[in-house]
C-alpha cells in the first residue's frame, strides 16, 4: 500500500471532529462505569449481608456479561433507538456491573472478622462501622474491579459504531470505507491512551483513598 | 419475538453458504482457531512467569494495555495493511484472547500457597514436577476462568468479522442493519448470544469435571485456613 500509515496533515485538519468523537467516547464509556459503581456498592452490601442473594445475582450478571455487545446493541435498537448513546450506555452499564458486583462482595468479605469486632467493641454502630471501617478496607479490591470495567468499557464503545454511535469507533468505519489508515490509527491510539489515562486516575484515587497502604510500605 | 420466529422459520436461512449452519460453522472456526492460537501463546507464557515469578509486572502491564485495543479498529487496520482474508481476522481475535488467559494463569500460579510448594519439594518433587502435579491442579479454577473469559469474548467479537465482508453469525446482524431487515439482525444477535451462553455452560461443566474436588471445595479437606 502506497498510502502512509499516518497523514499528519489530515489529523491537523480534522482535530475538531476527532476531539468531538473523543468526548462522545468518554461519556459513553465512563458513564456506565460510574453508574455501575453506584449500583454495585448497595447491591454488594445486600449480597454480603444476605449471602443467599449472592449466587443468583452473580448468576444473572454472568449471563448478561456473556451476551455479545453487538448482539445486545442490535436487540436494543427498537427500544433505545438507532445511533443513540443510550443503546450503547445501557448494555455497558450491565457489563460493568457484572465485573463490579463480585469485586464489592469479595472486598467486603476480605475485611477480617477481628477488625469488625474491634470496631464494634470501640462503640461503632453498624452504619459507622460500614462507612469508616469496612468500605475503606474494601477499596483496593473494588477499585481493581473498576479498572477492569473501565478498560473494557472504553474498548467496547467502538463496537457501537456498527449501529451508528461508537465514539472513536466512527474513525474505524471511516478509514475502512475510504481505504485510508490514518483515522484508524488515530482511533486505536486515542482509545488506548484514554484507557491508560482512566487506569491512571483510578490508581491515583486508590492512593488517595488508602493512605495507610503507602504509610505501611514506607515504614 | 415474532421477528425471531420470522428469521428461523424462513427456509432460505437454513441452506446454502449463507444459511445458519454454514454461518455457524464459520463462526466456530474463527473462534476455535483464535482461541487455540491464543492459548498456545498465553498458557506457556503464563505458566512460565507464574512459576518463576520473573517478568510478571512487564507481562501484566502489556496484557492490560492490550485489553484496551479496540478489536474493530485492529481488524480494519490489519486488513488494510496486509490484505484481505481469514488469517487477518484471526490476528485481532488472538490479541483479544491472550490477556485474560495470561493474566489469570499468572494470578492462579502466584496464588498457590507457598507452603504447599515447599511441602511438594520436601516430598522430593523437582521444579517441573511441582508445577505440573501441584501448582497447575491448584491453579486450575483460575486458569479455566481465563480460558472461559477469552472464549466468550472471542465468540462475541467474531461477529465483527462480518463488517469487513467475512462470514460468521455477524453476517446476519451486519446485513440486516445494512438492508434494514430487522428480523435478520435480531435473529443473528439471538444466535450469537445463545452460542456465548453455550460456551459459558460448557466451561461450567468442564470446571466441575476436571478440577480436583479437593481444590474446588466440593469435598471438605480438613480445616480450612
Amino acid at each position: 500500500m502506497d498510502e502512509p500509515l499516518v497523514r499528519w496533515d489530515w489529523i491537523a485538519r480534522n482535530a475538531g471532529t476527532i476531539g468531538g468523537l473523543l468526548g462522545d467516547h468518554m461519556v459513553m464509556s465512563l458513564v456506565p462505569v460510574v453508574v455501575a459503581l453506584l449500583v454495585a456498592v448497595p447491591l454488594g452490601l445486600l449480597c454480603s449481608r444476605w449471602r443467599w442473594l449472592y449466587q443468583p445475582t452473580v448468576g444473572v450478571t454472568n449471563v448478561v456479561y456473556s451476551l455479545p455487545s453487538l448482539a445486545v446493541f442490535s436487540l436494543l435498537i427498537p427500544i433505545t433507538g438507532l445511533a443513540e448513546p443510550g443503546t450503547v450506555i445501557v448494555p455497558l452499564t450491565f457489563y460493568s456491573l457484572a465485573v463490579l458486583l463480585p469485586s464489592v462482595v469479595d472486598g467486603l468479605a476480605a475485611v477480617p472478622e477481628s477488625v469488625r469486632q474491634s470496631a464494634t467493641a470501640m462503640g461503632f454502630g453498624p452504619l459507622r462501622r460500614l462507612v469508616q471501617v469496612e468500605l475503606p478496607i474494601a477499596v483496593p479490591v473494588v477499585l481493581a474491579g473498576t479498572r477492569v470495567a473501565a478498560v473494557s468499557s472504553i474498548s467496547l464503545v467502538s463496537i457501537g459504531s456498527l449501529i451508528g454511535r461508537g465514539g472513536l469507533g466512527y474513525l474505524f468505519i471511516d478509514g475502512w470505507q475510504r481505504t485510508f489508515p490514518t483515522p484508524i490509527v488515530v482511533g486505536i491510539v486515542l482509545t488506548v491512551l484514554l484507557a491508560v489515562l482512566a487506569d491512571g486516575v483510578i490508581i491515583f484515587a486508590q492512593r488517595v483513598l488508602t493512605p495507610w497502604s503507602r504509610a505501611r510500605s514506607a515504614a | 419475538m415474532t421477528w425471531f420466529w420470522e428469521f428461523v422459520s424462513d427456509p432460505a436461512n437454513w441452506s446454502g453458504p449463507s444459511g445458519i449452519p454454514a454461518r455457524l460453522l464459520e463462526h466456530l472456526t474463527y473462534s476455535g482457531v483464535s482461541l487455540l492460537l491464543a492459548a498456545a501463546i498465553a498458557l506457556p507464557l503464563g505458566l512460565l512467569i507464574g512459576h518463576t515469578g520473573r517478568g510478571g509486572i512487564v507481562a501484566l502491564v502489556a496484557a492490560n494495555a492490550a485489553r484496551a485495543l479496540p478489536t474493530l479498529g485492529l481488524l480494519v487496520l490489519v486488513i488494510l495493511l496486509i490484505g484481505y482474508g481469514v488469517a487477518p481476522v484471526l490476528i485481532p481475535l488472538v490479541v483479544l484472547a491472550i490477556p485474560p488467559i495470561l493474566v489469570n494463569t499468572y494470578a492462579g500460579l502466584r496464588g498457590v500457597d507457598a507452603d504447599l510448594r515447599d511441602a511438594a519439594r520436601g516430598m522430593g518433587l523437582r521444579g517441573p514436577q511441582v508445577l505440573f502435579r501441584v501448582s497447575i491442579p491448584v491453579a486450575l479454577p483460575l486458569i479455566l476462568l481465563g480460558l472461559r473469559l477469552a472464549a466468550i469474548q472471542v465468540v462475541s467479537t467474531a461477529t465483527v468479522a462480518a463488517f469487513v465482508g467475512l462470514g460468521g453469525l455477524g453476517r446476519f446482524i451486519v446485513d440486516g442493519l445494512a438492508t434494514k431487515q430487522y428480523p435478520s439482525t435480531a435473529g443473528g444477535a439471538v444466535l450469537v448470544a445463545l452460542l456465548a451462553l453455550l460456551v459459558q455452560g460448557i466451561f461450567t461443566v468442564l470446571q466441575r469435571v476436571i478440577v480436583s474436588p479437593g481444590v474446588s471445595g466440593r469435598v471438605p479437606v480438613g480445616k480450612a485456613g
